[in-house]
């Protein structure tokens, strides 16, 4: 069964990719992922300038979630220059096809302006996407409300980045914590977005230690990921794909575990399936054997190619009325 | 599915006993176990302030202790508590020191090494495992764990200060050296310690060939595989992960081993 597709202009191997802020900070780590078996790589979010993330804990979980914290730390923009440019220089083969694995660049800024600035730069290393990060639920006592929570706010991010990136399509990352997830999708498609990543963590969500009382994050916050999220995830994917018509390419993650919830994604109507929190559940073989459970669904059920299940699900309801 | 027997979320314990084991060195007890194993490492919570990996110094499935060197902000503020206060943990995580029964295994403790160094020791000689521990430090008041490896069945101890105020005048790798001169080699060497220590230690072991793991340490931020932190060059593996204990044919892959360390932004800095 055939588990590769193009998505605007780029050949992923696999629907899988691994999604941002997991294992993400060097060409190493990259490089050991798409090893792993993941058809694409997101970087951790890159800044433009040094930018310190919080004190720890930042990440905790149990067996249903998992809560972070980590407040996008990162060395900057020469860091950004140096990974990519050492991963470009030597793209990954993807497990016994010798294509090279893309690359998905994740950016980050405090404003509109610094949005613009970052993308520029980050596009003047090639990446294969841009993935504009505008839901990071960690960062609010930093810079307030993600722009992912307004209308105007996505839409003035989108159309800046969207001056600047070229040829590079551009993915929006939406935030599940607002009213109305498909009217921020419909803003950005008008703005330019090429297509979007759905959705970033949930929340936040807080963790008490009953003994001290207090909360164990230092951010005392966190965005919640994990299996409990997936129920969110599918129906904001829903949301945006029938908000845009199903006519722009998402990227689903949030809560995925197993070759069937990836089905479950692609028939709400993503494209390709952004895997992070699962890679501490099953393991850095997670991308692997989710591939191997989509393919083994896929040829019990006579599923011949990956993309027919895309947006399957609205198809049904369709045909329903 | 996978099912860690780790606990990834912080619970706070009361201490159950303070030892200070040397004017920076702090051991705390707590009536707990984690289950943990040689080499493992839990992340120590001192609520309020931070959380920061340690190695486990022992944990006997009924009682866990760390012991800690007070060099920076956190570990100094927890070198200060008393017995009762509250500390968070969870673990236990990474890779351990792995033997067979009856082997014959040299255990090189460098400073802050001696800790996991020691509670290595005393699980391989349940399984009837003969030691030869050299343990170094820069003089003799800041030796650690003597006493305790002293009184270990089946041990042969050695010690090396840099001052000479105890033992060999010099490093403790000097005596591993020797020791892989002599006629009967030992089956395995562990070492626990300083990056440069480890280094000469692996050169040591890959030239005579004997089998060898060492604990490496990196920058670790969630210490259960999602942040990549402690992701090392070129392989990309992680530490908390695929370490921090690992056989001496990958750590001669790791090409940043013995000379450089990325920091909390991923940073390269030299060691």
């Amino acid at each position: 069964m055939n588990l590769s597709q193009t998505v605007l202009g780029v050949t992923f191997q696999n629907p899988t990719v691994l999604a941002s802020g997991i294992w993400g900070i060097t060409a190493s780590g990259w490089r050991r992922v798409a090893a792993n078996g993941a058809g694409g790589i997101t970087t951790k979010s890159l800044w433009l300038t040094e930018h310190k993330g919080h004190p720890n804990p930042t990440i905790i979980a149990t067996e249903h979630w998992t809560l972070n914290a980590v407040g996008v730390p990162d060395a900057g923009i020469e860091k950004a220059r140096e990974e990519i440019g050492d991963y470009n220089k030597n793209p990954s083969a993807a497990l016994g096809a010798g294509k090279p694995v893309p690359l998905i660049a994740n950016i980050i800024a405090n404003t509109v302006e610094n949005y613009g600035k970052t993308a520029q730069e980050i596009v003047a290393l090639k990446p294969d996407f841009l993935e504009v990060n505008i839901s990071c639920p960690n960062v609010e006592d930093e810079f307030g409300k993600p722009f992912a929570c307004s209308v105007r706010d996505a839409s003035a991010v989108t159309k800046a980045v969207k001056a600047v990136s070229g040829k590079i399509p551009v993915f929006i990352k939406l935030s599940p914590n607002v009213d109305d997830i498909g009217s921020i999708a419909s803003a950005c498609a008008e703005a330019g977005a090429d297509g979007f990543t759905v959705i970033n963590t949930l929340g936040p969500g807080m963790a008490i230690d009953l003994r001290s009382r207090l909360p164990i994050l230092a951010n005392k916050v966190g965005g919640m990921s994990g299996p409990a999220i997936k129920p969110i995830a599918v129906r904001c994917i829903a949301d945006v794909y029938r908000a845009t018509g199903g006519k722009k390419p998402i990227i689903g993650t949030g809560g995925i575990m197993t070759g069937e919830d990836a089905i479950e994604f692609l028939l709400a109507g993503a494209t390709l399936i952004g895997i992070g929190t699962a890679v501490s559940y099953r393991g850095g073989e997670v991308f692997r054997l989710v591939c191997e459970e989509m393919a083994a669904w896929c040829d019990a059920e006579g599923v011949k190619k990956i993309s027919e299940l895309t947006g399957g699900m609205h198809r049904a309801l369709g045909i329903r009325d | 599915m996978h099912t860690p027997q780790q606990n990834r979320l912080p619970k706070t314990y009361r201490i159950s006993a303070v030892k200070r084991e040397t004017e920076q060195v702090t051991s705390f007890t707590f009536a707990v176990s984690l289950g943990a194993a040689p080499g493992q490492f839990i992340m120590v919570w001192l609520p309020g302030v931070d959380e920061v990996p340690m190695s486990v110094a022992n944990d006997d499935g009924k009682k866990l202790q760390i012991t800690f060197f007070a060099v920076g902000d956190t570990t100094k503020k927890l070198a200060s508590l008393k017995k009762g206060d509250l500390v968070g943990l969870r673990g236990p995580f990474g890779t351990h020191y792995e033997w067979k029964p009856k082997q014959h295994l040299a255990l090189i403790a460098g400073g802050y090494g001696a800790a996991p160094m020691f509670f290595a020791a005393s699980e391989a000689t349940k399984d009837k495992c003969t030691l030869t521990s050299i343990v170094g430090a820069r003089s003799k008041e800041h030796l650690l764990y003597l006493d305790e490896f002293t009184k270990l069945p089946h041990t042969t101890v050695s010690v090396a200060t840099d001052d000479g105020s105890q033992g060999h005048k010099g490093y403790n790798v000097e005596l591993l050296a020797e020791l892989l001169k002599a006629k009967k080699k030992p089956d395995q060497v562990f070492a626990c310690g300083p990056e440069r220590m480890l280094v000469v230690v692996s050169d040591l072991c890959f030239q005579h060939k004997i089998p060898c793991q060492l604990s490496l340490e990196r920058y670790m931020k969630c210490g259960f595989g999602l942040c990549g932190n402690c992701t090392v060059d070129p392989l990309g593996i992680r530490l908390c992960t695929d370490g921090p204990v690992v056989k001496n044919d990958l750590a001669r892959r790791i090409t940043e081993f013995g000379k450089y360390h990325r920091d909390h932004l991923g940073k390269k800095h030299p060691l």
